[in-house]
């Protein structure tokens, strides 16, 4: 029997069996897993690599200061365990982020947990006001034909210019009225997330075509209910989409914002930290962690478009 | 607002009356600045001007004109008005509640400090965006797009590319901005750097989504023109390519400016855009850092505007640029 799965219109097909290791390695062949390892694993290498040729200058100098004889296998395995390497060895930033985040406690300023709590939860406030703003200003855009002329085009033209550059300002500003700590940052998340939520959005309840809006008016439906039935369940595709953008740029925004105050807390503090005192193993494993907050970020908002186009039985 | 949908909209004299009383308002309130701070006239003049440049917006915006030039003017027009008039409310309220600089200031004000430190701000834009914008934009740009290219011969790799690439678009690559200022130095050369790292992936992602937007159909009649792979790309895939390609380059211009800018939050020469915004906000000097503003904003969105005619230029085929 040929499983269905396979092509029978292949030239060769109907040649040999496809057992179950043929089909096991083709189904490999033509999935996503294995190529994507592959390309991970050779950035990996490439790491190895470059870690070697760009720590061999300064450790070789170190091995010779050191008096000892080495050889290349001494210096090679000195370029990947240096305390402050040019670029450190991918395990070196496992073993770092492994150190500062099982090895001491959650609460105590050394932990990465803590530095990414602080950056998370500004960026979380901040991604639910902005997508909250960005939501209700669509449907206002929506609503008012004076709106969609007068401030839409500024909306979309505040998307080429880096708004990003405000992100200071704000933060200094407001410390010197007294309001500090979360809610600077979550501002600066805030409105980083609500322009590509907003043009988003707009995009998205305007997506049904001419006949279903005119079906919701042979309902003689209000603007309301086609609205509530209509434009908002045709805009969730458009809406999540936006969203894994606006979460990235929250995500930018508050690391950003955590650079003016001078280091205190967060991520984008560990990194102004690390490039004062050139600890670049710090450096790195907060850059690794921020990827991996905006890596779960963007998932768990693309479990969330599955699970609600799921069961609004829109195929996937 | 209504009854205008239905209609053809307010005819010119109720648009020349709501304009009128918006400036005759604002001219009060301009006049009442010195007289009556913080005053209830004043206020309620601020109020009156608002109203009646609302009025205008709306019924500007009401308007439905016959032509494709008027229509064109009116999409011109009506943010316009309402900048404006945003910018002047902004000014009025700043000045009539006597807001401290240092927390906002009059857009008068920003405009004097643009007019009075051109060298300055010439020298910033010249480090930050011809230098290291334009450099990284170019280098990281063509990058992408040469190994796009390559990746797009073999379908193993461009699955395994593609999910990383996408995957690495969405991390916040400002973070790398430490590093390269600790390997290229201070200099605008890091903060190339920093562009181009930023700028690589989403142009290498656009460019493999693009080149596999070209119909079966189309690829059918390239083969059957017996056409070569390269043959096939020159003519076929890269043009069918360029809507694709057209918004990594969109969506980089920012992306570029937003880098160089925050690289220079790490560590820079005592000149850029970055380092000025970092520097005269310690200082207090809030002027100046929204003129370093302004400048980035006209350079984004010129950088925008130049990419989106050139866009059309080159893909004046696609339906989307169609009259009609």
């Amino acid at each position: 029997m040929t499983p269905p799965s396979t092509p029978i219109a292949e030239p060769g097909a109907a040649i040999g069996y496809a057992g179950p290791l043929r089909r096991l390695g083709r189904r490999m062949r033509d999935g996503r897993t294995v190529p994507v390892l592959t390309v991970v694993l050779a950035i990996l290498a490439i790491w190895y690599l470059a870690a070697i040729g760009m720590n061999w200058a300064t450790e070789t100098v170190k091995l010779e200061r050191a008096g000892e004889a080495y050889g290349v296998p001494d210096t090679v395995a000195a370029t990947w365990s240096a305390e402050r390497p040019v670029l450190p060895a991918p395990h070196q930033i496992v073993v770092e982020i492994w150190n500062s985040t099982v090895g001491v406690k959650p609460s105590s300023p050394r932990s990465l947990l803590y530095h990414a709590w602080v950056t998370l939860s500004s960026t979380l406030l901040g991604f639910l006001i902005g997508t909250a703003l960005g939501v209700l200003l669509a449907v206002g855009i929506l609503n008012s034909r004076t709106l969609d002329k007068s401030l839409m085009p500024w909306i979309i033209a505040s998307q080429t210019i880096p708004i990003l550059a405000i992100a200071p300002m704000v933060i200094v500003v407001l410390n010197s009225v007294g309001v500090t700590g979360l809610l600077p940052k979550a501002i600066i998340s805030t409105y980083l997330s609500f322009f590509p939520v907003a043009v988003g959005m707009v995009k998205g309840l305007r997506s049904p075509d001419a006949m279903l809006i005119d079906l919701m008016h042979t309902y003689s439906a209000t603007r309301r209910q086609t609205l509530v039935k209509l434009r908002w369940p045709a805009s969730m595709p458009f809406l999540f989409t936006s969203m894994k953008v606006a979460v990235a740029a929250a995500l930018v925004g508050a690391i950003v914002g955590e650079l003016p105050t001078g280091a205190v807390a967060g991520l984008g503090a560990r990194l102004l930290a690390g490039s004062y005192y050139g600890q670049t193993i710090q450096i790195w494993s907060a850059l690794v962690a921020a990827a991996i907050m905006a890596g779960v970020l963007v998932w768990l908002i693309g479990l969330g478009e599955k699970a609600s186009l799921k069961r609004m039985g829109a195929r996937p | 607002m209504s009854v205008a949908r239905n209609g053809a909209g307010p005819g010119p004299g109720a648009i020349a009356l709501t304009g009128g009383l918006a400036a005759m308002a604002a001219i009060a309130a301009l006049s009442l600045l010195g007289v009556d701070q913080r005053g209830p006239l004043l206020i309620l003049a601020i109020l009156a001007f608002w109203a009646a440049s609302w009025r205008l917006t709306v019924s500007l915006a009401a308007i439905e004109p016959r032509g494709r030039a008027g229509r064109v003017a009116l999409q011109v027009l009506i943010p316009i008005v309402f900048g404006v008039s945003l910018l002047f409310l902004w000014e009025l309220v700043v000045r009539a509640l006597q807001v401290p600089i240092v927390l906002l200031p009059a857009p008068s004000d920003i405009g004097v400090r643009i007019a009075n430190s051109l060298p300055i701000l010439w020298v910033d834009f010249v480090q930050t965006f011809l230098k290291a914008v334009v450099a990284g934009y170019v280098i990281g740009c063509a990058s992408g797009f040469a190994v796009a290219v390559l990746v797009d011969r073999s379908s193993f790799l461009k699955r395994g590319l593609l999910p990383v690439g996408n995957l690495v678009s969405a991390l916040p690559i400002v973070g790398v901005a430490p590093i390269m200022v600790m390997w290229f130095g201070f200099d605008w050369p890091s903060k190339a750097a920093v562009v181009v790292v930023m700028t690589f992936f989403p142009m290498l992602v656009n460019t493999v989504a693009g080149l596999s937007a070209a119909g079966a159909m189309e690829r059918d009649l390239m083969r059957t023109y017996a056409a070569g792979p390269w043959q096939s790309l020159l003519k076929l895939r890269l043009p069918a390519a360029m809507p694709f390609i057209f918004n990594a380059l969109k969506i980089n211009s920012t992306l570029a400016l937003i880098g160089a800018i925050v690289a220079e939050f790490f560590g820079t020469p005592i000149v850029g855009m970055g380092f000025r915004i970092s520097a005269e906000i310690g200082r207090m000097n809030t002027d100046m850092v929204w003129a370093e503003i302004a400048v980035a904003a006209l350079a984004g969105s010129l950088t925008y505007g130049i990419l989106s005619v050139i866009e059309r230029i080159t893909t004046f085929w696609h339906p989307s640029y169609r009259k009609g």
